[in-house]
């Protein structure tokens, strides 16, 4: 477990027991109302039905910065069929009924700021959900979600780059509960042929500052790149691939790949 | 002679933030380059080599200093309040843009970036980096709105002559908030070689500040016009709203000046009390978008809501933190002013005085006009006439009927 912890963290466990039965985790992200919210509750569950450690589930945001057209597109319809905050505290009440997995919230920071932050950490509770994902809340701007998620015992992840230096991975290490979100590339979120060095050097930088809960997500799509990061790093986090997956076949069809993908957990 | 401005020091606001407003909400990946940026940034502002060069450029290539031209004939509609317009319309490449664009390309290469990238909505920030790309040997990739691009065509045209790709961007509303999303996202996925030149005082920090201090030259050169012409200060300056760059660089000179009224005019649209403005501070609310906190068009989700405006260059929902502060501790006024006023302004303007102002410029001269119906005949109002209209005639010729037919084909 990483970080000042208050509580044990459902997803550090999750991410441990996996790494006790398999190589690792697979961490699946999919968006909240996509296409449906009925369909992205049942989608969510069919990944853990098939393999997926831990759910990160989206929350449609007009303004994108850190996503690829895969998940842009999808969002965006979500958005346009009347997606609402509060659906994504239902979706996991709805998924926690039916499924153990834990469920974070991947969202951006605007959308918090004005639900209160103390009422979404609360709602986020009330739900059953793990706790938050802040791709554009860094730990030197998060005092209020640091102190809140302190209160509530909630995970918080928060994101390093091969760009960050010691001092910033220190800082995400330290204050992350979960695991440390380790992008692997330098761009958006999307599926890419080839996962460069810099996820392996990055992944070795944070264990060289305390880090024993890393996760590599941006561009896998594949089970042998799930296999390659797990030969380092203790999760795999796959988006984009299981979107378009959904938004080609269904929820069929994204089961399918959850289970061809947790076959690159296998040890 | 010299006035001495009042040592209140609103002027010296360094960031991140400005009262509650600023800050840097960013991804990861990114904040290694607004580091470096910081970081270069602050070496230069302290190095007398590089305000040298700026200033021999703003002299030489910008055509610097820009001059005042008092609007007789037009003032007559503004109640006879003697109006000033501050001529940014006639730097190079037709816009105050220029002056932010060179001081960033400056720095950029100082940090060795190779590449520029920019958002742009009426055209002329992306022709002004475009044009500081070709001056300093760079690439240069512009994303613009596909709206945008449709109704400044000629601006499009502008960039790809001066050697820039044009990229069209066709996610959310196909405008300038879409616009800098997917710069954003260019620049997460090439930083080590390229820069992002932000276009205005928004984002996350350094861009509020450094945007601001490249600009500020605008009002400091001004404040000195106005007194050596009329011995004091002007009782009102007055600026259009967007993002706030050209208002921030006629305001900041004045900011410690307490008997100076500073107005900025915001896109009304079809009126504030339709769906269709850009009236950010009139009727948003705080928030965070784009990287920093401001105040912002947005549903109660916070999902940020469309904007809407006659003038591309206004159509943003959002606004600089600097400005979200200075309405917030009530040194300025942001008042909206619709695209029917707007358009009235411009063709006033053009027909009283022989000057052709950008749509964006037109919401400052209606705001301008209102302004000196209230103040009377004795008042004294500064306007920015930020950019030239030439882009503009398209759009003015068809909303006033006087393109012959097939002559905007």
């Amino acid at each position: 477990m990483t970080g000042a912890s208050v509580a044990p963290s459902p997803v550090a466990s999750a991410i441990e027991a996996s790494r006790q039965s398999r190589a690792g985790a697979l961490i699946g992200y999919l968006p909240v109302g996509f296409p449906t919210l009925d369909d992205s509750v049942d989608a969510a569950v069919a990944l853990v039905e098939n393999g997926v450690d831990v759910l990160e589930l989206g929350i449609p945001y007009s303004d994108p910065v850190m996503d690829g057209p895969v998940i842009q597109k999808a969002t965006q319809a979500s958005l346009d069929g009347g997606f609402r905050l509060r659906d994504a505290f239902t979706a996991v009440e709805r998924i926690r009924a039916r499924v153990d997995a834990p469920v974070l919230l991947m969202t951006y920071w605007n959308p918090v700021v004005q639900y209160g932050v103390g009422r979404f950490a609360d709602d986020l509770v009330s739900a059953g959900g793990a706790g938050l994902i802040t791709p554009d809340l860094t730990v030197d701007s998060g005092a209020v979600w640091l102190a809140e998620s302190d209160r509530t015992g909630l995970d918080r992840v928060f994101l390093a780059a091969p760009t960050s230096t010691d001092e910033r991975l220190r800082l995400a290490v330290e204050n992350s509960r979960g695991f440390v979100y380790t992008v692997s590339t330098m761009g958006t979120t999307g599926a890419r042929a080839e996962l460069g060095a810099a996820a392996e050097t990055l992944v070795g930088r944070l264990r060289s500052v305390g880090s024993v809960s890393a996760c590599v997500g941006i561009g896998v799509s594949t089970p042998e790149q799930i296999a390659e990061i797990l030969g380092y790093a203790d999760g795999a986090i796959v988006g984009s691939a299981l979107v378009r997956a959904l938004a080609d076949d269904g929820v069929p069809g994204v089961a399918r790949l959850a289970a061809r993908l947790a076959s690159g957990t296998a040890r | 002679m010299t006035i001495e401005a009042t040592p209140t020091h609103l002027r010296d606001e360094q960031g991140p933030f400005f009262g509650e407003f600023g800050g840097r909400f960013m991804p990861e990946s990114l904040i290694a380059a607004l580091d470096e940026l910081s970081a270069a940034y602050d070496v230069a502002k302290a190095d007398p080599e590089f305000h040298r060069e700026l200033a021999e450029l703003h002299r030489t290539y910008t055509g610097r200093p820009s001059i005042i031209t008092e609007v007789p004939r037009f003032a007559e509609h503004a109640g006879g309040a003697r109006i000033l317009l501050k001529r940014e319309d006639l730097n190079h490449t037709g816009s105050h843009k220029i002056c932010n664009v060179l001081g960033q390309a400056l720095i950029a290469k100082r940090i060795g970036k190779t590449r520029l990238i920019a958002e742009t909505g009426a055209g002329q920030h992306g022709v002004a980096t475009a044009t500081a790309a070709a001056l300093f040997g760079m690439e240069c990739v512009v994303y613009m709105g596909e709206v945008d691009t449709e109704r400044q065509a000629l601006n499009v045209a502008r960039m790809r002559l001066l050697g820039a790709t044009v990229i069209p961007v066709t996610t959310g509303t196909r405008t300038l908030k879409d616009a800098l999303n997917e710069a954003f996202r260019d620049w997460v996925a090439n930083v080590e070689n390229t820069h992002y030149l932000l276009g205005t005082v928004a984002g996350p920090h350094p861009f509020p500040v450094m945007v601001r201090d490249f600009v500020k030259v605008i009002g400091e050169e001004a404040r000195q016009q106005v007194i050596d012409l009329t011995g004091s200060l002007p009782d009102a300056v007055v600026a259009c709203v967007g993002g706030g760059s050209n208002a921030i660089g006629i305001f900041h000179a004045f900011l410690d000046d307490p008997d100076v009224a500073l107005h900025g005019f915001e896109a009304g649209g079809d009126g504030v009390d339709t769906l269709r403005h850009a009236a950010s501070i009139t009727m948003g609310r705080p928030g965070v978008l784009h990287g920093s906190r401001s105040i912002m068009l947005q549903d109660e989700d916070g999902q940020t809501i469309d904007s809407h405006s006659i003038s591309a260059g206004l159509d943003y929902p959002g606004v600089g933190p600097e400005h979200a502060w200075l309405a917030s501790i009530g040194r300025a006024t942001y008042t909206p002013v619709t695209d029917a006023a707007a358009m009235q302004a411009f063709r006033l303007l053009c027909q009283t005085e022989g000057i052709i102002p950008a749509i964006e410029s037109a919401h400052a001269l209606a705001g301008a006009i209102e302004l000196g119906r209230t103040l009377g005949e004795k008042a004294t109002i500064l306007v920015n006439l930020s950019g030239r209209g030439d882009k503009d005639v398209e759009t003015a010729g068809a909303y006033f009927g006087v393109l012959d037919a097939g002559a905007g084909a």
